[in-house]
């Protein structure tokens, strides 16, 4: 069994997620795994029956993306916005709003990753701001930062707490 | 403030965190707390008002200061909350290893690099 370097999620003030982690591997092939659309839906697509569907992705400033997940049983999530900064290798900043199903969208963080060239590795550093705290907090606690997947039975139970929580 | 959220403020600072590392071996009182910090007995008392607020710590008698085995509920449920959230991110990491790997492994048989 392979050891895996440890993700850290913290939360440094009221209204931010911050996550740290590194990577084994050049910075300009973890950019790729993260901008390449055939790669992202390698890796950024949930639970083992889900699939990840880039449907859109202007990747520079003031380009907008939207990204469909959907599970087998019919559950689907999407995450849309706008980028503002599009700096390969090394950064990219971007807004991100989820909506489920045919739901009216909720909650909109603001996403912006960092990645640091350590020679074979990479350290990446991604940071979610939040309108209020209210936002952030329901984000965490629905655990739907992207491509969480919901299973249907739970997804009337999720947007009613979204409902009440998220904050624009 | 909800209890998560005042455990959460509690726990956003780094003094706080260590005062309760310091209380979880035991009993003290306020100047032997303060002592480590090098700060005053009035900026330690700061921050055990808001721990206590929290419920991470209770005075006990004689401006002895203890923690708060009961209260260690929502130390207990603000953990759970951040770490089932990150349960979920490290799925998604550990696949991006793997595919990482299998990248890395691809371009050394092309042996060829790009920069």
């Amino acid at each position: 069994m392979v050891s895996h370097p440890t993700l850290n999620v913290t939360t440094p003030s009221d209204v931010e997620v911050v996550m740290t982690r590194e990577f084994n591997a050049p910075r300009r092939l973890v950019w790729e795994t993260m901008s390449n659309p055939e790669l992202l839906s390698r890796w950024l697509f949930g639970p083992d029956d889900w699939k990840l569907d880039v449907v859109e992705d202007e990747q520079r400033a003031g380009g907008s993306f939207r990204w469909v997940w959907r599970g087998s049983d019919g559950a689907e999530m999407t995450m849309s916005g706008v980028y503002s900064e599009v700096v390969p290798p090394e950064r990219m900043v971007r807004t991100e709003v989820f909506a489920f199903g045919d739901q009216p969208p909720l909650g909109e963080q603001l996403a912006t990753l960092v990645l640091a060239d350590q020679g074979e590795r990479t350290a990446l550093t991604l940071t979610l701001l939040y309108n209020s705290k209210e936002a952030r907090d329901g984000a965490i606690a629905s655990g739907m930062a992207r491509g969480v997947s919901i299973s249907y039975d739970r997804l009337d139970e999720v947007l009613a707490s979204a409902n009440t929580l998220a904050t624009h | 403030m909800d209890q998560l959220s005042m455990t959460f403020a509690a726990l956003a600072d780094p003094t706080r965190r260590a005062i309760l590392a310091r209380l979880a071996t035991g009993e003290t009182s306020v100047t032997e707390l303060a002592e480590p910090f090098n700060m005053s007995l009035p900026a330690i008392s700061k921050h055990l008002k808001v721990l206590e607020r929290a419920g991470l710590v209770a005075r006990g008698r004689e401006a002895q200061w203890r923690p708060c085995r009961l209260e260690a509920k929502p130390l207990e449920e603000a953990n759970d909350w951040l770490e089932r959230y990150r349960e979920f991110w490290e799925a998604s990491y550990q696949r991006l290893d793997a595919l990482l790997d299998e990248l890395k492994a691809q371009e050394k048989k092309r042996g060829r690099k790009k920069s």
